[in-house]
């Protein structure tokens, strides 16, 4: 996979919209990706090195090539990757019915995503899937843009305690009763 | 003839009235989430998949072949009267079919996409039918280096060919092949990338995996650019379709048949290459050029019909080799291995009869499709004006629900939300999330056949040579990576690659216009 021509070049309407800077600019933050694979990579070789070698007569190769290929890789695609981000490559934000890419990235939606998915992480032993899935999906729908409060917090409590009946207890799928135990 | 009564015996096996119920309800799901936005078939089936848990094999994959079929029917639907493709083996419908649609004849477009997917759909099943047992015959001969040069074809056909940029798409593999390396070595159960993580040591669940990079990251990114003002939907009343809209559609969908089906059965197929290929075929061969651009029927039949009948062509390896080509199908092998039926060649002998079930189910499925898409096309419309907030916090909340029910533990909550992430960071730096689904998945199997070939030489590296099938896979590969002509067919794809722009006259322009932006095509309608 060595070939190094810009692959593909900036499609400069969605890719400057992207980070708001407009057309002509380069996409740098693309240089974090190649360093985080650079870095994936790293850590994947430190790894493999404290595999200790096992020598078996019907596995002659071992844990440890695959892991040290896939560093190699990883490192060599990270560089790659970067050359082509210098000489002017660019990949395409995707795109969707509902996505507006001439809007820059809205970073309180995701944080307050991140929170709701956080609680409910939290929340789903001791409370139990119904609360805390009511309180996930209560939760995105404000991030995203949902005033209607009540309205979102009952289809919260539908969608759990359906999810729960059906699943959980219809089809035996592992979802935790929490603090309702006994009630549910 | 075998393969007939195979046939017969999986259509018996469909038949039971809980089965139909299943198939009903995988085809309703699958045409709903292919409607509606942000959620393809992909994203639902590894939604529905710890679910399935539940059930058995047979009806899982009953349900799944549903949604599979389903959601390409749903997803025409929304690029014809919305113009805004979900996925990109519908882009080149959206071309045709949202011209028709403001003309005044989204009735025409959505009832020759229906019709042409169920005709492309049922030859596309049949020739699984015929096709797969030949494959199979031909792999279950194959020893370890062969097997290797093959999962080493599709990886070389999943980032080289079917993506934009062949650097990115090998950067996806490779963050895919490394997480399926996480957890404790099959041969010598050494720890490798667990970090000491004993929730790590049984690796990262494939599921969750799925669910993360498709569910989660795909919220995540639509949240990061949700537009506020929802797109015009087109209104429609009940598809029909006048003689001359017949007249004008059956060969299309038989060539758009016969040009996705092979393109979906390759290795390294896919949709995109064969719908743009119709497009272009049909636009050279209609009677009537100046509706080209315009709103053609011809096309909407000829691609929506290669877009399906390719779709029916990747169960071929899916089902024969135990290769994914496309994101569902890696999903319903994922789904396999759940219910510990290793997928590969000797499914088929091992387990005939839900492979056959399958099949059979895909014929019943889409003949449902056809019945519930024609009459229903303007309540299915209707989903798409769904509110987004309750939307993608639902996608939200069955990820959650689906990525805790596969082990029980909170862990992996954490773990899909750091999947999300990874999931975002691709969509926002356009990396293809296809690669990644399938290192996860042929990773490990890669790694065992290569350790297995070499075992064979005791570790002399002329043991991944193999014999003539593994040549001819490794020229395939060295031919897919120099061949500058396949660059040259990217640039006519549309990709705006330096000399790319003047490399045709006639295909990249309106494909030009479908990619280069929705926010262009609506701010003109």
């Amino acid at each position: 996979m060595s070939q190094q021509h810009p692959e593909t070049t900036v499609d400069t309407s969605a890719a400057g919209a992207v980070d708001g800077t407009g057309h002509g600019t380069k996409d740098r933050a693309q240089y974090g990706l190649c360093a985080g694979l650079g870095l994936l990579g790293a850590y994947v070789l430190f790894d493999a090195s404290r595999i200790g070698a096992v020598a078996s007569s019907n596995d002659p190769v071992g844990p440890k090539p695959m892991p040290i290929l896939l560093g190699v890789l990883l490192i060599i695609v990270a560089v790659l990757y970067a050359v082509d981000v210098a000489r002017g490559g660019a990949g395409e934000a995707e795109e969707g019915e509902d996505i507006d890419l001439e809007t820059s990235v809205d970073w309180r939606t995701i944080g307050l995503l991140i929170g709701a998915f956080a609680v409910n992480a939290v929340l789903i032993e001791p409370l139990g899937w119904v609360i805390s899935g009511a309180l996930l999906f209560w939760g995105s729908a404000f991030a995203l843009g949902n005033r209607h409060h009540v309205r979102g917090l009952a289809a919260g409590v539908a969608l759990s305690l359906i999810t729960f009946y059906a699943f959980a207890i219809g089809l035996g799928v592992n979802l935790p009763a929490g603090i309702l135990q006994g009630i549910l | 003839m075998d393969n007939i009564n195979s046939l017969i015996g999986g259509f018996g096996d469909v038949l039971s009235p809980m089965n139909l119920l299943i198939a009903l309800l995988g085809v309703t799901v699958g045409t709903a989430v292919g409607v509606l936005p942000g959620i393809g078939p992909a994203m639902t089936v590894a939604l529905l998949l710890p679910i399935t848990y539940g059930l058995e094999p047979v009806q899982g994959l009953i349900l799944f072949a549903g949604i599979f079929y389903g959601g390409m029917y749903g997803g025409s639907t929304t690029s014809i009267l919305l113009n805004t493709p979900g996925e990109s083996s519908s882009v080149v419908t959206a071309i045709e079919g949202n011209k028709m649609a403001k003309a005044g004849r989204a009735a025409q477009a959505l009832a020759t996409s229906a019709i042409g997917s169920f005709v492309a759909g049922t030859i596309g099943t049949l020739g699984i039918v015929f096709l797969m047992p030949q494959v199979v015959k031909f792999a279950i001969s194959l020893g370890a280096p062969e097997y290797l040069a093959i999962i080493l074809l599709t990886f070389t056909g999943v980032t080289a060919v079917l993506g934009a940029s062949r650097i990115r798409g090998m950067a996806a593999l490779l963050v895919g092949l490394t997480i399926g390396v996480v957890g404790i070595d099959f041969v010598t159960g050494q720890q490798r990338l667990t970090g000491g993580l004993p929730q790590l040591a049984d690796g990262i669940d494939v599921v969750v995996v799925a669910v993360g990079i498709f569910a989660v990251g795909e919220a995540l990114w639509v949240a990061a650019h949700l537009r506020r003002k929802a797109g015009s939907v087109i209104p429609v009343g009940r598809p029909w379709m006048g003689r001359d809209d017949w007249r004008r559609s059956w060969k299309p969908w038989l060539r758009g048949t016969a040009l996705g089906f092979p393109f979906g059965a390759l290795p390294a197929g896919g949709a995109e290459i064969p719908t743009l290929l119709s497009y272009t075929a049909e636009k050279k061969l209609t009677k009537h050029p100046e509706e080209f651009g315009h709103g053609a029927i011809e096309g909407v039949a000829g691609p929506e019909a290669a877009n399906n009948a390719s779709a029916a062509g990747t169960l071929v390896p899916m089902l024969a080799l135990g290769l994914p080509t496309n994101a569902t199908a890696a999903i319903m092998l994922a789904a396999l291995q759940g219910w510990g039926i290793e997928p590969g060649p000797l499914l088929l002998t091992k387990e005939p009869a839900l492979v056959w079930a399958l099949i059979a189910s895909l014929f019943v499925g889409n003949l449902m499709l056809l019945l519930l898409n024609l009459p229903l096309a303007p309540a299915w419309a209707k989903l798409l004006q769904i509110p987004r907030p309750y939307l993608y916090a639902g996608i939200l909340f069955f990820a959650s629900m689906g990525a805790y029910a596969v082990n029980s533990q909170p862990f992996d909550l954490w773990l899909l939300l750091v999947l999300g992430l990874i999931g975002f960071a691709m969509r926002r730096f356009g990396l293809p999330v296809l690669p990644l689904i399938v290192g996860v998945i042929l990773g490990p199997l890669v790694e065992r056949q290569g350790r297995r070939a070499l075992q064979l030489t005791g570790g002399d590296l002329s043991g991944l040579i193999g014999g003539p099938v593994a040549w001819f896979c490794y020229a395939l590969i060295v031919i897919a990576i120099a061949w500058p002509l396949v660059s040259l067919v990217r640039g006519r794809r549309g990709r705006r690659g330096p000399g790319g722009g003047d490399a045709g006259g006639d295909g990249p322009e309106p494909l030009t216009n479908a990619r280069a932006g929705h926010s262009f095509n609506s701010s003109e309608a």
